[in-house]
C-alpha cells in the first residue's frame, strides 16, 4: 500500500503517514463499525484521502497548493481494486528505489528495512547499533535525496537489470549476515529477525522477477544460500552461548525442511544451468549455495566431499579473486590437502586481511592443527581483539586456553 | 529535471590539458564533441563548456563594501572542475546513462548533481 500511495504521490513519508492514520482509524472504527467487506480496498482508499488532506493542510501553507491540485485525481471509492499483481509490481519498483546505487549502501540498507521490510526506525537502529536519531536522519537523509535527486520509481531497464538486482541482494546479504554473525558486545549473537527479514525479502524479490529475467538465477542462488544457512541456526550455539563451528555442530539439530528446500533449489539451478549448454554461467551467489548444499549433504565433517568443495571455491576465485575468497578456499584445502598447503597459501594474505578476525582464527586454528602452539596462541589474540561477535569470542577463547 | 554534470580533472595541467599526449587529447575533444552533438539531437542540451584552469580563478566578496578581490580558487583541492553539462533529464536513471556516456567520451569522473526544481 505504501508503494502504491508512494507512487500516486510522489513522496514517501506522505504515503508512509497516510498508511499509518489509515491503519489508526480502521483500529478505531472496525471494532464498532465492523469490518468492511474489502478491507485492503477500504485501507487504500483511507489512506489515498488521507494523503490529500495531508497535501492540502502542507500545501496550503506554499503556492504549491494549486499544483497538488492539478497532480491529483480523487480516486472513486468504487472503482474496482487494483489487482494483486499490480501491487506486487509496486512493491519491486519500492524495492529498486530503496537500493538505487546513488544512495549510500548503509542508507539502502536503512531505507529497505523501513520501506519494504516494514521495520520501525527503533528497530533499524537497534539492528545497527545506531542512535535512534541518527538511523531516523540517515533515512530522511535517503528519502530527500531520492525526492531532490529525481530517483525513479520504477522497474529499472532490461540492459540494468542484472546490475541493480545485484545491488539488491547486495543488501539482503548484508541484512542477513548482520543476523547470522551479529556484531557488538550488546547485541545477541545470532539475531533471527535479521536473517528472517531477509529471506522473506529475497522470497518476495524472486516471486516478483519476471520468469526468466537474466538475475533469477541469481536470486535463487542467494535464497538457497540464506536458507542452507539458516538451517544449521539452531546448531551453532552451544548451550553456554559459545559459538560451535561446522565441525561440531549438531548435525541432528538443523532445521531439515530448510535443507529440502535449499537443496532443492541448488538442484533447479543447476538443470537450468547444464540445460543451457554453457549459455548461462553460475554467478556467485549459485556457487555459494552449492558449496552450502555440499555442507549440508554430509552426514559429518568426515563425509564431507572437500574435493567437490575446493572445486567450488575455484569456480568462485575465478568469479570473485578477493582475499576473503582465497581465505575461505584455504578452509577447504586444509580438510582435503592438509593444514601445511592451506596455511602457504593463506600467509601471502596478511598483507590484505590483517584487520579481518576471520583471517586470524583461521591461521590460529591451521598452526593448533600443526602443533605450532606460541603462533596459534598470538593468532588467537588477535582473533579475539577483533572479533565483533560475543558467542565467537568466547569460542576463540576456550580454543587459545586449551592449547598447550 | 534539469542537472548539472560536471567534470572533474587534475590541478596540475599539462600542454595537453589532463590528457597523456596531443593524440588522446585531440581524441577526447572529438568524442565529446560527437556526444554533445547527440545531447542535442535528443533533447537532452541545455548548455555546455569546458573552463579553462582553476588557477585563473578569482574570488569576490561583495558582501562588504568595498568588495575584496582575492586570487582564487575558493576552495584548495587536488581536483577541480574543467567542464560541464547542463542536460535536461527525466529522472536520475536516465541522467546517470548520460553521465556515463559523457564520463567516457571527455575521459573524466563526472558528478550529476540535480537543480532545484523551478519555484511556481
Amino acid at each position: 500500500m505504501v508503494a502504491s500511495l508512494a507512487k500516486r504521490f510522489g513522496g514517501l513519508d506522505i504515503a508512509e503517514e497516510a498508511a499509518a492514520e489509515a491503519f489508526a482509524t480502521a483500529v478505531e472504527r472496525w471494532p464498532a463499525d465492523g469490518i468492511p467487506p474489502n478491507p485492503g480496498g477500504w485501507l487504500t482508499t483511507t489512506a489515498t484521502r488521507k494523503a490529500i488532506d495531508r497535501i492540502r493542510r502542507e500545501k496550503k501553507r506554499d503556492d504549491k497548493y494549486r499544483e497538488a491540485l492539478l497532480v491529483i485525481e480523487v480516486p472513486d471509492p468504487h472503482e474496482p481494486l487494483e489487482s494483486l499483481g499490480a501491487i506486487d509490481d509496486e512493491r519491486l519498483r519500492l524495492l529498486f528505489t530503496c537500493c538505487h546505487p546513488a544512495l549510500a549502501l548503509e542508507a539502502r540498507v536503512a531505507l529497505t528495512l523501513r520501506m519494504v521490510g516494514g521495520l520501525t526506525v527503533p528497530e533499524i537502529a537497534r539492528a545497527f547499533l545506531v542512535q535512534e536519531s541518527a538511523m531516523a536522519r540517515r533515512i530522511t537523509r535517503a528519502k530527500d535525496k531520492i525526492r531532490d535527486a529525481g530517483i525513479p520509481f520504477r522497474m529499472p531497464s532490461a540492459g540494468d537489470l542484472p546490475v541493480r538486482v545485484d545491488g539488491v541482494l547486495t543488501v539482503l546479504f548484508l541484512v542477513f549476515n548482520e543476523g547470522y554473525l551479529a556484531t557488538g558486545p550488546d547485541t545477541d549473537p545470532v539475531r533471527a529477525e535479521l536473517t528472517a527479514e531477509a529471506i522473506r525479502l529475497t522470497r518476495l524479490i524472486r516471486s516478483l522477477l519476471p520468469d526468466g529475467s537474466p538475475s533469477s538465477g541469481e536470486v535463487a542462488g542467494m535464497l538457497a544460500l540464506m536458507l542452507l544457512t539458516e538451517a544449521r541456526r539452531p546448531a551453532r550455539l552451544s548451550s553456554s552461548g559459545e559459538l560451535v563451528t561446522l565441525d561440531e555442530q549438531d548435525r541432528g539439530a538443523w532445521d531439515a525442511a530448510l535443507i529440502r528446500e535449499g537443496h532443492q533449489l541448488v538442484r533447479e539451478r543447476l538443470r537450468a544451468i547444464s540445460a543451457s549448454n554453457g549459455g548461462e554461467a553460475p554467478g556467485r551467489y549459485q556457487v555459494l549455495a552449492a558449496i552450502n548444499a555440499v555442507h549440508t549433504s554430509a552426514l559429518d565433517i568426515r563425509d564431507t566431499d572437500w574435493s567437490q568443495v575446493v572445486a567450488l571455491y575455484d569456480q568462485l576465485v575465478a568469479l570473485d579473486p578477493s582475499p576473503i575468497v582465497a581465505l575461505n578456499r584455504a578452509v577447504a584445502v586444509a580438510e582435503l590437502d592438509g593444514p601445511e598447503v592451506a596455511l602457504a597459501s593463506i600467509d601471502r594474505l596478511e598483507g590484505a586481511l590483517s584487520g579481518y578476525h576471520p583471517y586470524h582464527a583461521t591461521r590460529a586454528d591451521l598452526l593448533r592443527r600443526l602443533g605450532r602452539s606460541a603462533e596459534s596462541r598470538a593468532a588467537y589474540d588477535r582473533a579475539i581483539q577483533l572479533s565483533g561477535n560475543t558467542a565467537e569470542t568466547a569460542y576463540l577463547t576456550r580454543r587459545r586456553d586449551q592449547l598447550g | 529535471m534539469q542537472y548539472l554534470m560536471s567534470v572533474f580533472g587534475p590541478a596540475e595541467m599539462s600542454e595537453f590539458g589532463s590528457y597523456p599526449d596531443k593524440e588522446s587529447m585531440l581524441q577526447a575533444l572529438a568524442d565529446t564533441d560527437e556526444f554533445n552533438k547527440k545531447l542535442q539531437a535528443e533533447g537532452h542540451w541545455v548548455y555546455a563548456n569546458g573552463l579553462a584552469s582553476a588557477t585563473s580563478a578569482t574570488v569576490v566578496d561583495g558582501r562588504v563594501d568595498p568588495p575584496v578581490v582575492t586570487d582564487g580558487p575558493y576552495l584548495e583541492s587536488k581536483e577541480y572542475i574543467g567542464g560541464f553539462w547542463i542536460i535536461e533529464a527525466t529522472d536520475l536513471d536516465q541522467a546517470l546513462d548520460l553521465a556515463a556516456q559523457g564520463s567516457k567520451a571527455c575521459r573524466g569522473k563526472v558528478e550529476v548533481r540535480p537543480f532545484q526544481p523551478l519555484p511556481l
